[in-house]
């Protein structure tokens, strides 16, 4: 008789939803705990769950629909596939979260749809954010969440996992997203493809709530299945049982970082992946600052852009935009003066919502413009035009370069 | 489905993403032709003109990265495209290709210039350059994938079945 292999974060999940141990390299079906879909791909989703045959969704307490990619809709078209998933939402009792209530992924951690050692499974390629409380989420397309409302379950390959250690602290004014930016440069964008991530390490259990959501968000721009952080330091506004990973889990890789000494870093327009210290384009114009999206919209993101454009103006020629996370984020930085601070120094705030990251409405750049962005992709036409120059920054370099109209090292703006 | 495909190549290279393949811009539509109709757009704004239905997009590595929208090989599809070749896929836009029926094959040790004749074997995975007169083996993919695409797509696949089969511990199967 053979001792049971230690198992990773992955293994563990994935074997208490296939009701046997599995390990790295089995295929499996399994049960999902939730799931989640935004106006981008639901719409294909409740096509697909009718033409497969479906006629109740599985369960719909733990099934939410999210009109957050181009909400409030820009045209008709849009507007009635909104319409679509209101309707569906209403016939089968789902969840539903409509225009201005914020982006998907921080209203599933914010609104507890998701809970650690839970298998979520989301038509977004960023549901992998709830790796920070040690859920098994992933993202898949429309017609795999259509099989998941038709069926409860899914099918995965239970993956291996690369063990990614951070130690050391951080500089004072270097955030979470630069560590996040560094790693994403590090793996690179297809570094950890079919693969998990487990993020540990001094650096990481520093890391808060949302700085942990930052990291786990951007595992797809390492091309990971999921990355999931340890709980060690995790603190949640309910009780959960920290889920660790044996010591003895097989890993195909080990990497270790020590960031004492990491500086803000930039992601170059056209792939996330190219990113160098920000040293390395400071000085660039920028006429664009967009302050949002799915991995920096949150609160302690408007309170860092508020400190370094406390009592000063965004320069001439410069756009600022932000669109909170959501309308619970909105509401506490309207209450504790951080939208009238930012607006008096020339911002101009969107409803919440994923904004321009996606291209389809508010804030499409021109152009040959140059913008600054606190979102996740860079690719070529993303934010909707293909001539527009986009680098990807932490939000205290966004709200830097919106200040000079240059991009500009933020760390002398936060060092007090 | 058709086993054996025929068609030329258009050849890209690697971490070709899925706004790409298509915008998002365009993704919010349940008009597949309208997806059709701006496919590549950024990437090679004369595919539309230049492809001729059953021609086949081979790539490198990690083709349909990014956004998990089912939109981009949907816009392939019914663009015309009969097989998309890649040394290998970026996961989701893998699944989502099988998913829609659209045939997905890797192949790690591919040669191809674009413009190539290609004939492909589905069942066998045997990709031959006719125009180079090379011949490949595809890697295998996931039973329950070839299942699936052998089904004509997931929604095909899940109206025969209702749920997917038990998948069976590694060291049982044959």
């Amino acid at each position: 008789m053979t001792e049971p292999m230690g198992q990773t974060l992955s293994e563990k999940i994935l074997s208490h939803h296939a009701g046997r141990s599995v390990a790295a390299g089995e295929l499996v079906v399994v049960n999902v705990d939730g799931s989640m879909a935004s106006d981008t791909t639901a719409p294909l989703t409740i096509k697909a769950f009718e033409e497969m045959g479906g006629k109740q969704v599985h369960d719909p307490s733990r099934t939410c629909l999210v009109i957050d990619h181009a909400a409030p809709a820009p045209n008709e078209r849009i507007g009635n596939l909104h319409e679509l998933m209101r309707q569906f939402a209403r016939d089968q009792g789902t969840v539903l979260y409509d225009v201005g209530a914020g982006i998907c992924h921080q209203l599933m951690v914010d609104n507890v749809h998701v809970r650690p050692g839970e298998l979520f499974i989301g038509a977004d390629s960023h549901t992998c954010s709830y790796g920070a409380l040690g859920a098994f989420a992933t993202g898949v397309g429309s017609t795999d969440l259509a099989a998941v409302w038709r069926t409860g379950k899914t099918w995965l390959k239970v993956p291996q996992t690369i063990r990614v250690e951070v130690d050391g602290t951080l500089r004072p004014g270097v955030q979470a997203k630069d560590l996040t930016l560094f790693l994403v440069g590090e793996l690179g964008i297809s570094g950890a493809t079919y693969q998990a991530i487990e993020f540990c390490g001094s650096g990481v259990e520093q890391l808060d709530l949302g700085g942990r959501f930052t990291l786990a968000n951007m595992a797809i721009e390492m091309g990971a299945k999921v990355g999931l952080v340890h709980p060690e330091g995790l603190s949640l506004p309910y009780e959960f049982t920290p889920l660790r990973p044996d010591d003895d889990a097989r890993y195909v890789r080990h990497l270790s970082y020590d960031v004492d000494d990491l500086a803000p870093q930039l992601s170059a327009p056209g792939s996330p992946d190219d990113v160098h210290g920000l040293e390395r384009y400071a000085g660039t114009p920028i006429t664009y600052a967009f302050i949002g999206s799915c991995v920096n919209g949150r609160l302690e993101d408007l309170h860092t852009a508020a400190r370094v454009l406390r009592d000063a103006h965004i320069a001439p020629g410069v756009r600022l935009v932000i669109a909170p996370a959501s309308r619970d984020i909105f509401l506490r930085a309207l209450g504790d003066g951080t939208v009238a601070e930012l607006t008096r120094a020339g911002a101009t705030f969107l409803p919440s919502g994923c904004g321009p990251c996606v291209g389809t409405h508010a804030g499409v750049p021109g152009d040959g413009e140059t913008v600054i962005s606190t979102a996740n992709r860079n690719f070529t036409g993303r934010m909707g035009n293909p001539r527009a120059h986009v680098f990807l920054g932490a939000p205290s370099s966004v709200a830097a370069a919106a200040l000079t109209g240059r991009i500009t090292d933020p760390t002398p703006f936060l060092e007090d | 489905m058709d086993t054996v495909l025929c068609g030329s190549a258009h050849v890209y290279g690697d971490d070709i993403d899925t706004d790409r393949i298509i915008p998002g811009k365009y993704t919010k539509t349940l008009d597949l032709q309208s997806l059709a109709d701006h496919v590549l757009e950024d990437l090679d704004p004369e595919f539309r003109l230049r492809m001729r239905p059953g021609d086949m997009i081979i790539a490198g590595d990690n083709f349909g990265c990014g956004s998990s929208r089912e939109q981009a090989p949907l816009a392939l599809k019914t663009a015309g495209v009969s097989v998309v070749i890649a040394r290998y896929f970026a996961r989701i836009f893998y699944r989502n290709a099988i998913n829609v029926g659209l045939p997905a094959l890797e192949v790690p040790d591919l040669r191809a210039e674009t413009g190539d004749e290609f004939t492909v074997d589905l069942a066998q995975g045997v990709v031959r350059n006719t125009t180079q007169g090379t011949e490949h083996q595809a890697d295998r993919m996931p039973e329950v994938m070839m299942a699936i695409l052998h089904s004509g797509g997931l929604v095909a696949y899940l109206r025969a079945h209702g749920t997917y089969p038990p998948t069976e511990p590694i060291g049982t199967t044959p």
